[in-house]
């Protein structure tokens, strides 16, 4: 699904340069699910940004369910975005002059879908995250944890093979974040493979596996027995 | 290009992000609307005054000028200064044939006399004229007719009154055709009536009669008091005025340097003044209003590139959803081009109203300052177009900004 190989990046503080990612190898297989662990400038971030294609690697490759991840045009780049990716931020990033509806109906606007279908299909992933009832609502009228279901669903609209969560409970109490990871898992239960950032060792343990970085390098790279977030609910 | 401009998603994103702010986006529409309302305001003015002014000229030859004789003022082949200079009939002719770009040549005499009606009287000022006169200096007819052709060859006693001439010498209300007045002692019929306009270019007239009965009965001979010359439309009447007095100066034995001898009016030359500050003011109406327009789209492009700056998540998470950066910047020049255009049409509803106000307050009656104060569809097309091109430059300022920041850069952005 995911293959990573001696992957550099360091980017450029003043006259100085921060090497962020010092030769990074990974594969993820279908269907898991993988916490990426690491303290604060351990280079976790910037890994998921390199795989979310936000950002670009300096070196090393990158292969996508079979296609290399290399020199694209931000046009390119915006293309695999939408087709391949899911993201769910800490702060949710809705927008906030959209309804929870029109918010999770906005990967499939940029897929060109007619308006009709888009708003069932954005529905049909309301409901799966248990919000249907709150589709006209504005972002402001929700509740946290509401936020991040309708972000989720957001990332489950355009039917994408690989997840990518930034410290998805980062903003949440310790209950609702048990919920979205509840969530999380049912997801990968289903067959999404799912790629988080986090650095609280009981979220990373409602993985499968955990990945640990710390300057740059992957320190550990273990599978775990999950934790199944459903008994904290 | 057209299907996106179709699109109902296309507008529904440009009002969704719109009305998410609206004060900002009004204020935003404040530059423009003013720069759109100051033009047409402006330009409904400047045409409603030109209006005014031809009105008034109506349809007096513009391009004319009067010359008369009067006493000169050095002596010249044996004639002492001061001797009076009489034109005639026959320098008219010469005029006529040797001046160039002479259309026509209009001898009027005129004299002061007493005119007797029953028991009314009074000193009017008399004319000889020729039928042309109505045709240079269009006579307000507002009963009957003007002196014709046949007037002429037939020394007809008939004579054309002004309105204030026949208010002294009719009663009120009285019937004016048919009925006779008496010119130094001799009869002569009212064959018309004319209303003496606001403007009157050379000397003014309260009756006119037939040039050669003025002539025969008053023994003026071959004598006139003045020449109204017009030119065509390609010729400076300025020179035909030189050359005029030239030929009049060989003619008449007169000094070629004397300026006293021969004395003459340009209506052309004031009336040229005139729409030369007619011009004039047009051209500052469409500086003024472009330049508050450019202005006013500056004002757009520079709060669009603060919303963009505001907006820079957003944008952000746009792109990490799939959205290319063509679709951004489309999205945000459509913005631009829609704000712009539509602050352009209250512009355009509003100027048409101050302009039913002048009209209201200053264009009602004969006189009025400013006439059918209007803008051509026209000028409000081509300020259209501007406004679009120029939103469009604009709006490709803050859109390249708005793409020129990293996705995730964006999304970093508290």
């Amino acid at each position: 699904m995911l293959k990573i190989h001696q992957l550099q990046k360091s980017y450029a503080i003043g006259d100085s340069s921060l090497h962020v990612l010092k030769g990074i190898n990974l594969e993820v297989e279908e269907g898991e699910m993988v916490a990426i662990m690491g303290s604060s400038g351990s280079g976790k971030s910037t890994l998921l940004n390199i795989i979310g294609m936000l950002d670009e690697a300096d070196s090393g490759d990158y292969i996508l369910d079979g296609l290399p991840i290399k020199n694209l045009t931000e046009k390119k780049a915006a293309v695999y975005r939408n087709k391949f990716l899911g993201f769910i931020f800490q702060s949710f990033n809705l927008i906030n002059y959209k309804n929870a509806l029109e918010n999770v109906a906005l990967p499939l606007y940029y897929q060109g879908m007619k308006r009709k279908a888009r708003q069932e299909k954005a529905l049909f992933h309301l409901e799966k995250v248990g919000l249907a009832n709150w589709a006209k609502h504005l972002p402001k009228e929700l509740s946290g944890g509401q936020k991040q279901r309708v972000a989720i669903a957001r990332a489950l609209a355009a039917n994408p093979k690989l997840l990518l969560a930034d410290e998805p409970t980062g903003a949440l109490d310790t209950k609702t974040s048990y919920d979205i990871m509840a969530f999380i898992q049912q997801l990968n239960n289903e067959g999404k493979t799912i790629l988080m950032v986090t650095h609280e060792e009981d979220i990373a343990n409602m993985c499968k596996r955990i990945v640990r970085l710390r300057d740059g390098v992957i320190m550990e790279d273990k599978k775990v027995n999950q934790v199944s977030a459903l008994q904290y609910v | 290009m057209l299907k996106f401009l179709l699109d109902r998603d296309t507008w529904q994103e440009v009002f969704d992000s719109l009305s998410k702010n609206k004060l900002r986006s009004i204020l935003t529409m404040v530059g423009v609307w003013w720069g759109i309302l100051l033009l047409i305001g402006l330009l409904g003015s400047a045409r409603g005054i030109e209006n005014a002014f031809n009105r008034l000229f109506g349809d007096f030859a513009t391009n004319s000028v009067f010359v008369w004789g009067q006493s000169t003022g050095m002596p010249f082949k044996g004639f002492q200064e001061g001797r009076r200079v009489n034109l005639s009939l026959s320098d008219a002719k010469k005029i006529e044939e040797n001046v160039e770009g002479v259309e026509f040549v209009l001898p009027r005499i005129q004299q002061t006399k007493m005119i007797k009606r029953n028991f009314l009287s009074g000193s009017f000022r008399t004319a000889g004229d020729y039928p042309l006169l109505d045709d240079l200096q269009k006579k307000k007819l507002i009963h009957g007719r003007f002196i014709n052709q046949n007037d002429i060859d037939n020394h007809r006693k008939v004579a054309v009154i002004s309105d204030g001439t026949y208010e002294q010498l009719f009663e009120k209300n009285e019937e004016v055709i048919g009925k006779y007045i008496v010119i130094d002692d001799i009869n002569f019929k009212v064959i018309g009536m004319f209303e003496r306009g606001n403007l009157n270019l050379g000397p003014s007239t309260d009756v006119h009669i037939p040039f050669s009965t003025f002539r025969q009965v008053y023994n003026t001979g071959d004598r006139i008091g003045w020449l109204m010359i017009t030119g065509e439309l390609d010729y400076d009447i300025v020179q035909i005025e030189e050359d005029t007095k030239l030929l009049l100066k060989n003619l008449n034995d007169i000094h070629p340097k004397d300026t006293r001898a021969l004395a003459s009016a340009n209506a052309g030359k004031e009336i040229g003044k005139v729409t030369g500050f007619l011009k004039g003011m047009q051209f500052l109406t469409w500086f003024v209003g472009i330049a508050t327009l450019i202005a006013g789209v500056f004002a757009i492009g520079n709060i669009l590139l603060i919303t963009v700056k505001e907006r820079t998540k957003e944008i952000g998470l746009r792109r990490a959803l799939g959205a290319t950066p063509f679709e951004i910047k489309r999205q945000i020049v459509v913005e631009a081009v829609f704000l712009t255009l539509l602050a352009g049409l209250f512009g355009v509803i509003s100027g048409g109203w101050i302009l039913i106000a002048l009209d209201h307050f200053f264009g009602q009656g004969e006189d009025a300052a400013i006439v059918n104060a209007s803008v051509s569809i026209g000028v409000v097309f081509l300020a259209m177009i501007i406004l679009i091109i120029l939103g469009t430059l604009i709006g490709l300022i803050p859109a390249f900004k708005a793409t020129s920041v990293k996705p995730i850069e964006a999304l970093r952005e508290e």
